[in-house]
Formats: C-alpha cells, sequence, structure tokens
C-alpha cells in the first residue's frame, strides 16, 4: 500500500514514513534505465516540465534535466541570467506567465526560504523543489537516504552525523527530516557560527568537535563550506575551518569502525574533506549523483500520477 | 450657528476623571460642555442614542505609518486618518519614515495641513531625530516643535549611535517632547526576517534574536537616566524589554512605552507557512514573551497600546518571505482585537483598555485629548462592544489590505467616532 505525494514536493519536513519509502522503493527500477544503453522510457512523454532556476546550478539541474529526459518529458530550461526575471518580474508574474502556456511541471531552484511553497501555492502545475533558500533541498535529502540504505541496506538506527554549515544548508534540513522520519538518529557538527539557534529542539545531537561525532556516527555528510561565509566572518579563515572541522583520513583513522562518507558537492578539497578521504574507499559520493537521477526520475513519475507498484512496467512503455 | 450633540445614556468610562456610569455627554462647538446623569439636551442638539454603548475620550494611536509623502500608492493622509476614524480613533501620530522624511518644519508642515484636510481623525506630526533618519545629527527640532511636531523619532531605523540618542534626549527637553526609539540592534538583527528560533530554524529563515531589542531598550534607558530627556519605547516585544522598562519606571526613569495589538495577540507560529502577513518589525516572538508583553500592559510597564499601521501595497506583500517588506496594518482592527483578546481574556478590564488607548497616549504625547473634562476637545469614541464582526480586508478605509486577521470573528467596535464635536465615522 503506498501514499500518494500530493501536488508538490516543497520539502521532507511533512512526508510521512510511507511516502518517503515510497520514494525511494520506487527509485529502484528507474535505477536500472540509466544503466542501458538506450537510457530512454516514454513514462512522461507529452508531458512538459520547465527547470526554472533562479540561482546557478550544475550538479542538479543536469541531474533534473537528464531525469526527465530519460523519462521522455519535453522540458525547458530557464535560468538567471538573460531571462525576464532578471529584468525585475516578479516570481508571481513568472509562474502565472508559464502558467499560461500550458505547462504540467515546474521544477524550481530559488535564494529564498520558502519560494517553492509560495509557487505552488498559486499554481496548479507540479511544483518541484530543487532548493529554496536555506530551507529545503528535498531531492537531495532523498538521493542521499537512497545512498545510505544502499549500503547498509536500512536507516533505521543508524547514526548519521551532517557536518559543516547547518545554519544555511538546505540539504542539512532535508537530510535532518528524512532521517529522523525513517528512524536514524541525527547529529550535526560545525563551528558553533554555523549551527542553527535552535539545533537542539530539531531533536538532533549537537557535536562541538569532529573528533566526537566520528566517534559517534556511522555515516558522516559533509557540507560544502561556502566560501562567502569565510567573508561574512562566520569562521576567521580556510585553513583553520580545515584544521578543525575538515574530515581527513587521520581524524577517520582514530575512529573504531569505517565510516561512509556523503558530499552534496561540489567539493572545496582541502578545506571540508581532504582528496583522500574523498576517493577513498568509504567514499559515496559518485554514488549520490548517479542515485540522483534515479530518485529524481520517481519523484517526477509519482507528482504525474504514476504508482508505484507500476512502476517496473511503466519502464517498459506502459502509460504511467 | 453653533454645533450641539448630546450622547444620551451610555456607559461613560473615562479614567481620567476616575469615571465609569451611565452618563449624558453634551458636546458643544467642539469642546465638552458637560458630563452629567440627566443632561438637558438644547432644542437644536442631535441626540445619538448610546444606550448599551461606552461612551470614552477619543482613542489615540501615537505610532502609525501614513507613507504620504512618497508612497502613496500604500496610503495617503486622508486615507489613513479616514481608516483611523473608521476603526475609533479620534487623533493619530505619523511616523517621520516617508520620502522624502519628515526632518524639516515644512516637511511637519505638510503633514499638518493634510491632516487637517482630511476631515476625520486628528493627525499628528512627529519628526525625525536626524537629518535624513539618516542617524548623523540632530534634525531641526526646535523649528518642528513650532510647526507642530508632537515628538522626535527615526522610527523605521533605530538610532544607533548612542552619542546621538544622548544629543537628542537632552536637546529635546526644552520642548518638553518625548523622543521616541524604534529599539533594535542592527548588528544583532542583521538579515533577520522573523524571530530567533525553532520556527526560523525549521523554516530556514534568519531570526532576529531577542537580545538585539532588550540591548536596545537598555541603552535608552540607561540614556534617559543619565540624561533626564524622555524616552518612548515603541512596540515593546520581549520579556526582558518588558521587565528592565518595570525596573527603570521604579527608578524613576522617564520612560513611556508601546504594546502593539499583533504582539498581544500572536506568537512566531503564525509565520508559519511563510506567511508575510505575519511578517513584521519587530517580529511575533514566542508564547513567552506574548505573556509579558500582556502582563506589562495590565501592571503599566507598558503605557499605550499603539498599532504601527504599516500599509503596503498587496503585490508588495505577494512575495517570497524574504523579499517582503515589514509590517501590517493595524488602524481598523485594533479595537475589536483589543476588546476580544486581551480584554475578553480578563488581560485587562475596559478602563484599562481606555487607559492605554487614550489616556495615557495624550499623556505620553502630550496631546490635547484623553479626556472627557469639561472644557476638553470633544473628541468621542463610542463603541458598541457587543458587535460581533469579521475582519474582511477589502472593507477597510485604508488603502492596503496587508492584515494576518482576515476572517478573524471579533467582538467590539466602533459606533461612532467623534472629533471636535463632528461624526468622522458612524459603523
Amino acid at each position: 500500500m503506498s501514499e500518494g505525494l500530493g501536488k508538490d514536493l516543497v520539502g521532507l519536513e511533512n512526508l510521512s514514513e510511507a511516502q518517503l519509502l515510497t520514494i525511494l522503493d520506487t527509485a529502484e527500477p528507474f535505477k536500472e534505465i540509466s544503466e542501458r544503453r538506450i537510457k530512454k522510457v516514454p513514462v512522461l512523454r507529452g508531458k512538459t516540465i520547465v527547470n526554472l532556476f533562479f540561482e546557478a546550478s550544475t550538479r542538479t539541474r543536469v541531474s533534473f534535466e537528464f531525469a526527465e529526459k530519460r523519462l521522455s518529458a519535453d522540458t525547458v530550461n530557464i535560468s538567471s541570467t538573460g531571462s525576464s526575471f532578471a529584468k525585475g518580474e516578479t516570481l508571481v508574474d513568472t509562474a502565472r506567465n508559464l502558467e499560461a502556456m500550458r505547462i504540467d511541471m515546474v521544477v524550481m531552484r530559488h535564494g529564498a526560504s520558502g519560494a517553492a511553497r509560495f509557487l505552488a501555492e498559486r499554481i496548479p502545475s507540479n511544483v518541484v523543489n530543487a532548493g529554496d533558500g536555506s530551507h529545503e533541498h528535498p531531492t537531495q535529502g532523498l538521493l542521499d537516504l537512497l545512498t545510505i540504505r544502499d549500503h547498509y541496506g536500512r536507516l533505521d538506527g543508524l547514526k548519521v552525523c551532517i557536518v559543516g554549515d547547518i545554519l544555511h544548508s538546505r540539504v542539512a534540513r532535508s537530510n535532518i527530516y528524512g532521517l529522523l522520519t525513517l528512524g536514524a538518529e541525527v547529529g550535526v557538527c560545525g563551528p558553533p557560527t554555523l549551527l542553527p539557534p535552535a539545533a537542539g529542539e530539531l531533536g538532533v545531537c549537537v557535536f562541538r568537535r569532529l573528533e566526537e561525532a566520528i566517534e559517534w556516527a556511522d555515516v558522516l555528510n559533509v557540507l560544502r563550506l561556502q566560501l562567502e561565509r569565510m567573508h561574512a566572518g562566520y569562521v576567521p579563515s580556510l585553513r583553520e575551518y580545515n584544521r578543525i572541522w575538515g574530515v581527513s583520513t587521520a581524524r577517520l583513522e582514530a575512529a573504531a569502525r569505517d565510516l561512509l562518507i556523503l558530499h552534496p558537492g561540489p567539493m572545496n578539497r582541502g578545506v571540508e574533506i581532504d582528496s583522500d578521504v574523498a576517493d577513498g574507499p568509504h567514499s559515496v559520493i559518485l554514488n549520490q549523483v548517479t542515485n540522483g537521477v534515479a530518485v529524481r526520475m520517481a519523484v517526477l513519475y509519482l507528482l504525474a500520477g504514476g504508482q508505484p507498484e507500476k512502476a517496473e512496467a511503466a519502464k517498459q512503455g506502459a502509460e504511467a | 450657528m453653533s454645533e450641539k450633540l448630546l450622547l444620551a445614556g451610555g456607559r461613560v468610562v473615562d479614567p481620567s476623571q476616575r469615571l465609569d456610569g451611565t452618563r449624558d455627554v453634551l458636546l458643544v462647538d467642539g469642546a465638552i460642555a458637560s458630563v452629567g446623569k440627566r443632561v438637558r439636551a438644547p432644542e437644536d442638539a442631535r441626540v445619538l442614542d448610546c444606550a448599551g454603548l461606552v461612551v470614552t475620550p477619543g482613542l489615540i494611536d501615537v505610532h502609525v505609518h501614513l507613507r504620504e509623502p512618497g508612497e502613496e500608492h500604500k496610503e495617503t493622509i486622508a486615507s489613513g486618518a479616514s481608516a483611523a476614524a473608521a476603526g475609533g480613533f479620534t487623533a493619530v501620530c505619523a511616523m517621520p519614515n516617508t520620502d522624502p522624511p519628515i526632518d524639516d518644519p515644512a516637511a511637519v508642515g505638510f503633514v499638518a495641513a493634510q491632516g487637517l484636510r482630511a476631515r476625520a481623525a486628528r493627525v499628528y506630526p512627529v519628526g525625525c531625530i536626524s537629518v535624513g533618519r539618516a542617524g548623523e545629527r540632530l534634525a531641526l527640532v526646535g523649528e518642528m516643535v513650532d510647526a507642530g511636531a508632537v515628538a522626535i523619532t527615526d522610527d523605521g531605523n533605530p538610532v544607533m549611535d548612542s552619542g546621538l540618542m544622548r544629543l537628542a534626549l537632552e536637546y529635546s527637553q526644552t520642548f518638553g517632547i518625548p523622543v521616541a526609539d524604534h529599539p533594535e540592534d542592527l548588528g544583532l538583527s542583521a538579515g533577520g526576517h522573523m524571530n530567533e528560533g525553532l520556527v526560523s530554524t525549521r523554516l530556514g529563515l534568519s531570526g532576529k534574536p531577542n537580545a538585539a531589542e532588550d540591548i536596545h531598550i537598555v541603552r535608552d534607558l540607561l540614556l534617559a537616566e543619565l540624561t533626564g530627556g524622555r524616552i518612548h519605547l515603541q512596540h515593546v516585544s520581549t520579556r526582558f524589554g518588558v521587565e528592565s522598562i518595570r525596573q527603570a519606571k521604579a527608578r524613576g526613569v522617564r520612560v513611556t512605552a508601546e504594546a502593539s495589538p499583533h504582539h498581544l495577540v500572536l506568537t512566531q507560529d503564525a509565520v508559519e507557512g511563510y506567511r508575510t502577513e505575519a511578517k513584521m518589525n519587530p517580529p511575533l516572538r514566542s508564547r513567552e514573551d506574548v505573556e509579558a508583553v500582556r502582563a506589562g500592559l495590565a501592571d503599566g510597564t507598558l503605557d499605550t497600546i499603539a498599532t504601527d499601521h504599516a500599509p503596503h501595497h498587496y503585490d508588495e506583500k505577494e512575495a517570497a518571505f524574504a523579499d517582503a517588506p515589514n509590517g501590517i496594518v493595524g488602524l481598523e482592527t485594533a479595537l475589536g482585537l483589543i476588546l476580544t483578546r486581551v480584554v475578553g481574556e480578563g488581560v485587562i478590564d475596559l478602563p484599562t483598555m481606555v487607559e492605554r488607548m487614550s489616556c495615557q497616549p495624550a499623556r505620553a504625547f502630550n496631546l490635547p485629548g484623553g479626556t472627557l473634562a469639561e472644557g476638553s476637545p470633544a473628541d468621542v469614541t463610542v463603541i458598541d462592544c457587543e458587535a460581533a464582526w469579521t475582519v474582511d480586508p477589502k472593507a477597510f478605509r485604508s488603502k492596503s489590505r496587508n492584515t494576518p486577521f482576515a476572517g478573524w470573528k471579533l467582538r467590539g467596535r466602533a459606533r461612532y467616532t467623534i472629533v471636535g464635536g463632528r461624526v468622522v465615522w458612524e459603523g
């Protein structure tokens, strides 16, 4: 028995365990499409999807675009430079104009927290949040969940620590909500200036020192340190950040067990993560990228009304 | 020909005279002529039957933004004065954060003149503390007072420079006016869009901690104590702020302070779902803060209820939360909210409400009114405390509709608003 997702995917905070598992389980059959010689199935044939990116993004935008194209949707990419919203058009007007062209779905990245919900409440098309400010990045959260589950076969009871700038991170929030709902324990670790004021109230453990987090965790999800955080004075220098919060082989070797290493990319090698960790045997960073396409296919398929139990059949050419 | 109006048989609540009982009130030529148990109506008097209604000194709001000059698409002095009248207010104090700001006597005169032309609630101009609200040097305080300014403030901005604030608190004493301040340490609140806490963390919005307001309140209290000047603290929203003012009053510091209706009835939870109509500055805070503001209103630590009426055009609030401006309209909902949710919940009684909405605002800003004593201006609000109504922003007299209270069912609203003996609103 599966639960639908509703019209939109704005965040993971309000998804139930059943809904999260439905997405992860639906992603499984879609993984194989990307391994074929001809990477295309007719699941979303005739659907029009707009990828609306108000913030620069390569990885997420390309991943969505592959997911859409491999499902045979018609896609249009709009990014901030050169478009009418660079000319001062409001979000609401952009949305209405797209709607007037009779689209089916919008995948949006926006710099303001709440932007995805704002759009979702105003247009009848399905809206997929591809990152809104410091709020959520649900498909990233889902692909992280899937990658961890692939490795351990479960999420329940695992200890996952997110390391870095939690305060500004939409990836952190989506991970926290998804992991907690699926029964994992969650820790956060980073400079106190980059931890949210109410971190403890979210139901996560707060670690002051990376050594303690490594001692505790099964999984580290290492976040990118945005260079502008240093300029804004949250951390005095990148070198100091690396010395205290950088994930290095030396630190990991001190732990009693092997830790799985995730990173949502793009990496600052030598800042939050050392190269030998990123390229090492416990890194699943590229698996995350591969899973990203499958998870996004699953989300698009489900929002389009696809039945999770029919995903396998849909892949073979049946109508969604 | 003289104008006569008899308000017959209402429950007259006038704390300035410790009066609460059934009385007639006769208004002649713009002044209160008599208040008594059986006032004989002159033959040519218009008689308003006030049986079952409450007659109070006209309500005064010392903190409104009327947006003129510069942002007339949001509000004009005429529409704002009309909204005030519809909300039961007979007088409002217009904040000077317009474009250009009200920082010289000509601008003050403009606001006063537009207020007179509106022929609705009285509009008292408030001038800037600093030239251009830039926070650098004192504006022409004396000349602005001569032109009609009743107070000074850089509202919208706090005065961050403590040295300048000291000068303002010293210099203003010549004129006997209060210095009103928007207490916010901008360094601490930088980038914030709502109260800092669990809700802001979950929504991924930067927060403004209570400490940003607390620090500034304490600083202002210390400067008032240092100078002997009169500080008026606007829209106090934090528990520590309330407690600091309480202690300062006990020490004899000359301080008055405001509570806004929204800080008395809403918490930060109203922001859930990125509701921009719940975005204001200071932000909606925690339940404990609301309780402290209520307690401060009840014990008189907070002297006045002031709306911080802040009109914005609908499409400015139709935006992502971080992009939306701060503020809500308040003039047409304040009385109903206070009666329903503050008096109705037993926080204060009706006479105390009249104190906080009429007598004390008049005292804090040295305004005529705030009393029904004979010879006072005939500014009177007649309230129907039983009238049940639903907030419908489309019905507002204000040009703006930005309220978090749309659809709220309230009990109590103005039946008549009388300014200078003339009925300017009949509800």
